[in-house]
């Protein structure tokens, strides 16, 4: 039994043997249209006669057929999807239209509609469900395990998959510093960008000596690019609020906050309706699970800062005032929050919490490396065919993840391209990037450190051939020095000149001095900023300086974008030996930059053109080059 | 002071007693003010800072940090448009000038004349999965280009001239 069948199965048995229609409810099928898809089941199923259910029942009738909305499901590109059960047919792209088809057919019929199966581009076959798909054959699934099948606003259901037994074991049989052992035994490391052993952090907590402690769930996911803890927050809000409560037990806290980014409006709703749920049975409040002892935790919403992912930034902007970061020592896990000692983890590292309290340390250390346990879910996106939310065991490798889960790497017109695979970018604004070379490397903290790129939280974007690196780094730069607070003057002014510095390579004025100068800048930068903001701000120049010097030096010395991105490198002509005088792109130009006569080769008037590249589209022969 | 203006002040007075006019929760007090005006007008960041006895300079710090408070107002119509680097690397940028161009707003003029639309950017949405992704009134569109989200824009602006 692969994962996908295996989460079919533990769907199933969870749920009785009733009937499941299940819609994706992520922020990707939500924009693609998923709730009028789910309205529209709602509506067409009781015409034909089935007995519709919207809420989870421990024991259904034995002719219902339960309607849910789900978390992100991680196939993203692929949404609006439905899933059937106990079929576990997946129905892709599906619209409000198709829906009197699937109750029809579907439901009422028991066939399958081939048009909304998945196509695998590859074999050419249909795919009946998520066990069939290869996105989903090869991942192995652990906190994005309930994302896509339970209803994440509905407590019930969480508890009837064994939610919150973890949190009641450490709250009723554990004691704190056993809850600390376990974690520390199981290896666990924060999925938030460093990869520091949580279990550490949490007995630095644990051993101070003060009345107040609190714990704090980072949801500030700020990589532009990343999106795994929003799907685990809008998915499998209980999880993420049962790893903070059991977190809270192991350093002796009562109050938590979960600080959610302000882009995420879902994962906030969700989030606050988890925490309101669990007040509401018990679980949360000042008699956890009856035995005696307090816990309250409020949802906080972030307002757009980046640097807030930082601990001590985050802390400050809880507490009300601007986030910036504060110098370590003394570490918060000493003086946090209102200067008690404090914890704070990530979404994807909490949500990882109760699984180990449930399987124990040994079972968790038999996934992903000796180095890094467990598994990381990926955000895959960019040039990809099958962009989405992908979790593997730490340790799989580069090659797996892009060219196999996610189907290769695709042109700019979205067909796969077997050559096409020239970067990827992982870890955001603080990593580096990976090169065709690195596709066997395993991925974990260790060996991404070694060549000098990070797990970050988790962000992996392929590129093809048609992206100029020096660009890809000018974007990041931009980032961060956008997002830099200002308090670090290396920060603040050295991000503000790297840009400036990649500015000139890609507008055709540094020399080659300037690219000694970007190293030498971004090594200052580094050492020079407070944070980690600061402090990893240059690896996206320096890693893409180090792995594609002869484009930065293209750029410099030829003065050429070999992508054909930067405009002002650009030098389009007609090449006459192709071109065929058809008049297309005359009529394309929207500045009258082109001349020539019917059936001659044409020609641009340098001095008119805008490069805004309307010609060589229009162009059937591909003869505008240079652009 | 006309009776909208009133109202809307005693929201606010509303909304400082409700986080029990703490500093420390100046920021989810100014997300609620923003909620009400659209934007944090200047006299009622100073009258938040004397509600909460802090100077306003504080309040003024915390509002210009976070790229969320707006101390202009805004638009009708706000267009985000996500410039993440799933969305740039799938060339968002030709989007944003497409739209620029089409409403005449740039960097610094982000809202037209009119005030009628807003046209900005933002790091990360989180739906990478749909990039390049524009946002019209918190209504999400995936898998963006130029022509169609200037063919939104025109949609929006037959309705306002029917209105």
């Amino acid at each position: 039994m692969n994962t996908a069948e295996a989460q079919i199965h533990d769907a199933m048995t969870a749920t009785g043997t009733g009937r499941r229609v299940i819609v994706c409810a992520g922020t990707g099928c939500v924009a693609n249209g998923s709730l009028r898809v789910f309205e529209a089941l709602k509506r067409e199923m009781p015409a034909v006669g089935l007995n519709v259910v919207l809420e989870f029942r421990p024991e259904p009738a034995g002719d219902s057929v339960r309607v849910s909305e789900s978390g992100c499901q991680g196939f993203c590109q692929m949404g609006p999807l439905v899933t059937i059960l106990p079929e576990g047919i997946l129905y892709t792209k599906v619209k409000a239209e198709d829906v009197k088809e699937i109750v029809d057919s579907t439901l009422v019929n028991g066939k399958a509609i081939d048009r909304l199966l998945y196509l695998d581009p590859q074999t050419r076959k249909h795919c009946h469900g998520a066990a069939d798909i290869p996105f989903y054959q090869r991942q192995s699934r652990m906190v994005l395990k309930e994302c896509g099948f339970i209803d994440p606003e509905d407590l019930t259901e969480f508890i009837a998959h064994g939610g919150y037994e973890s949190a009641r074991k450490a709250y009723l049989e554990m004691d704190a510093p056993a809850i600390c052992d376990l974690i520390l035994k199981s290896g666990l490391r924060g999925r938030g960008g460093g990869g520091f052993p949580t279990g550490r952090k949490w007995e630095a907590a644990r051993v101070q000596k003060s009345p107040k402690k609190y714990v704090i769930c980072n949801g500030d996911e700020g990589d532009p690019g990343a999106f795994m803890d929003r799907s685990v927050m809008e998915g499998n809000p209980h999880s993420v609020l049962e790893g903070l409560m059991i977190a809270a037990r192991a350093i002796g806290a009562d109050e938590g906050y979960v600080y959610v980014r302000a882009e995420y409006p879902l994962a906030v709703r969700r989030m606050r309706k988890a925490v309101k749920d669990a007040v509401a049975k018990g679980i949360l409040g000042d008699n956890v699970f009856g035995s005696g002892q307090k816990m309250w935790i409020d949802v906080m919403e972030g307002a757009g800062a980046f640097v807030c992912g930082e601990e001590t930034a985050m802390i400050a902007s809880i507490e009300g005032r601007r986030g910036m970061p504060a110098p370590k020592p003394p570490f918060p896990a000493q003086s946090g929050l209102w200067r008690k000692p404090t914890i704070i983890n990530n979404v994807e590292t909490l949500a990882q919490v109760g699984r180990i309290l449930n399987y124990g340390a040994e079972a968790y250390r038999g996934v992903g490396t000796a180095g890094s346990p467990g598994t990381k879910t990926f955000a895959l996106t960019g040039h990809v065919a099958n962009t989405g939310l992908v979790e593997v065991p730490f340790g799989t490798t580069l090659r797996e993840i892009v060219l196999n889960i996610g189907g290769g790497v695709t042109n700019d017109k979205g067909k796969i391209d077997k050559n096409g695979f020239k970067a990827v970018q992982i870890g955001g604004p603080s990593g580096g990037c990976l090169t065709p070379e690195h596709l066997d490397l395993p991925m974990d903290f260790d060996s991404l450190r070694s060549v000098g790129a990070m797990v970050g939280s988790g962000g992996l974007v392929a590129m093809n051939q048609r992206t100029c690196m020096v660009s890809v780094a000018r974007f990041f730069m931009e980032f961060t020095q956008r997002e830099s607070c200002g308090k670090c003057v290396l920060c603040r002014e050295g991000t503000k000149q790297l840009l400036a510095l990649l500015d000139d390579v890609i507008e055709g004025r540094a020399t080659p001095d300037t690219l000694k100068l970007l190293e030498t800048l971004g090594h200052a930068v580094q050492k020079g900023s407070l944070c980690g903001l600061g402090k990893t701000a240059p690896n996206p120049v320096l890693s893409t300086l180090r792995y594609f010097r002869d484009e930065y030096e293209d750029h410099v010395i030829h003065k050429r974008c070999r992508a054909g991105r930067c405009k002002a490198l650009l030098r389009p002509e007609i090449n006459p030996l192709k071109c065929k005088g058809c008049g297309l792109c005359m009529k394309a130009c929207a500045v009258g930059a082109i001349t020539g006569e019917r059936k001659k080769p044409h020609s641009i008037n340098p001095d008119l053109c805008i490069k805004c590249g309307a010609c060589a589209k229009a162009c059937n022969l591909a003869a505008v080059e240079g652009i | 002071m006309s009776p909208s203006t009133a109202q809307k002040f005693q929201k606010l007075c509303r909304i400082l007693d409700e986080y029990h006019r703490q500093p420390a929760r100046l920021v989810p007090i100014l997300q609620a003010v923003q909620e009400e005006y659209r934007y944090l007008p200047e006299e009622v960041l100073t009258y938040v800072a004397t509600a909460l006895r802090v100077p306003p300079a504080r309040v003024f710090g915390v509002a210009t940090f976070y790229a969320h408070f707006a101390l202009e107002p805004k638009g009708k119509h706000v267009i985000r448009l996500c410039d993440g680097t799933a969305c740039h690397v799938k060339n968002s940028i030709p989007i944003l000038e497409a739209l620029r161009n089409r409403l005449g707003v740039d960097e610094e003029h982000k809202t037209t004349p009119d005030m009628m639309f807003t046209v900005e950017t933002v790091a990360c949405l989180g739906a990478c999965g749909l990039a390049p992704v524009l946002v019209i009134d918190d209504e999400v569109h995936g898998q963006m280009d130029p022509e169609r989200a200037v063919t939104l824009v025109d949609e929006i602006l037959k309705k306002e001239t029917v209105q």
